[in-house]
């Protein structure tokens, strides 16, 4: 019988689908993993309310144990604490940075009334030159900005806390 | 205690399902790129939120009837949103005037909501608040720039806040359901939020150089299921698939 330690090894190979370099482990949304009695149960919590990619996770997460031999799975759904940007790993900060997506810089956005949004480094040429397009961008966790240096746009991993 | 509970979490799911559903109304119809992506996010935000509401309320009402029962086999006068959210969009101006003026509420709605006595209802609020921050700012920043805009963005943005003024002070609506609720500190007294509410919009409107209708006539009714003509076309078209093909999932 495999214990919880082998059940986060595997969990390691389940990606994100929007963003597939990162794995479950990396974005910080696995919060607990127990067997008891024959049934392994993975507690994951979601980035956005309403994130489509959800679902998806959580049929990823049975299936691949599965492939793994273990067919008894229930994955439980918690929404506290609140997910937070501060869970992605140093590791997937990383991946996200060599994907070009340019991770969370560790402060809130405050603007909320009339501040300067977050300076957030070019992930290509690491320019500080940098201007935000939209707080919002292809997926609920992202903004679009755009570097000014060397004109790529990105993506920035809004910071959630 | 439950059914007190139950409606007052339906009344919540109601807003963000109805709001979700009427920005979703902008998809591919933004004024530019970049807020057609903003408003729909938003729009999936708030349908998360509201998944995640009726889900409870199902829940609570212990009945078998599931979310999606709630969301799309009600008749209007079952829906318990504000008035507001189910105004129609108008043009960018007056979504974002209603989008403000509805953040504002809901951000400080579930900061109190936090510490509710309801563990799940708490969890629901620390989810949705910082979505709702992001609403906020987004909001906020628009009424700003349209407000201290062109002549034109002016006259608009102001147009739109003349029209939605008499829908805010539904958000402060409190009767028996919520009487028996801050008696069990599940839910914060109104007055609380109403007078942050208001320093907060007025703060933001003056930076907007937008004044407040001096016509002081307030509707209500939403809470208790008595809608605006404009309910009924959002819901043939929000309810039609599973009006026409009963049970379908896709």
């Amino acid at each position: 019988m495999v214990d919880t330690n082998q059940i986060w090894k595997y969990l390691e190979e389940v990606s994100d689908p929007e963003i597939p370099v990162l794995t479950v482990n990396d974005l910080g949304i696995v919060r607990n993993v127990s067997i008891e009695g024959g049934l392994c149960k993975v507690t994951i919590t979601p980035t956005y309310s309403g994130c489509p990619a959800m679902k998806r996770i959580e049929d990823d997460i049975i299936e691949k144990l599965k492939d793994k031999g273990i067919e008894n799975v229930k994955v439980d759904l918690v929404l506290s604490p609140a997910w937070t940007t501060d869970w992605i790993t140093e590791n997937g900060r990383q991946k996200l940075l060599e994907y070009g997506i340019a991770p969370p810089q560790d402060e809130v956005d405050k603007s909320v009334l009339f501040a300067e949004p977050t300076n957030v480094p070019c992930p290509k040429c690491s320019s500080s030159n940098t201007r935000m397009i939209s707080q919002f961008g292809s997926t609920a966790c992202k903004a679009h900005y755009q570097c000014n240096e060397c004109m790529e746009p990105y993506d920035y991993f809004k910071c959630l806390k | 205690m439950s059914k007190a509970l139950f409606e007052y979490v339906l009344r919540l799911g109601d807003d963000s399902l109805i709001l979700g559903q009427r920005l979703s109304e902008w998809c591919g119809h933004g004024p530019i790129l970049e807020e057609d992506i903003a408003t729909t996010n938003i729009a999936l935000d708030l349908i998360g939120q509201a998944t995640t509401l009726l889900e409870y309320a199902a829940h609570l009402e212990g009945k078998k009837r599931s979310a999606d029962e709630l969301a799309f086999l009600r008749i209007d006068r079952e829906y318990k949103n504000l008035l507001l959210v189910e105004q129609e969009n108008g043009d960018f101006g007056k979504t974002i005037m209603r989008q403000f003026l509805f953040d504002a509420y809901r951000k400080l709605l579930f900061e109190k909501l936090l510490s509710s006595s309801d563990e799940h209802l708490a969890a629901i609020a620390e989810k949705s608040l910082k979505e709702t921050k992001y609403h906020l700012k987004h909001s906020s920043e628009w009424v700003i720039r349209l407000g201290d805009g062109t002549e034109e963005s002016h006259e608009r943005v102001q147009d739109s806040l003349n029209e939605l003024w008499r829908y805010t002070g539904e958000l402060f609506f409190e009767d028996e359901v919520d009487t028996e609720l801050k008696g069990s500190g599940v839910i914060p007294d109104v007055s609380d939020i109403q007078d942050k509410w208001n320093e907060l919009v007025m703060n933001v409107l003056a930076e907007a150089t937008l004044t407040i209708p001096n016509d002081n006539w307030q509707f209500d009714g939403g809470r208790v299921g008595k809608h605006s003509e404009h309910l009924g076309y959002l819901l043939s078209v929000m309810q039609y698939m599973q009006r026409a093909y009963p049970n379908m999932e896709w």
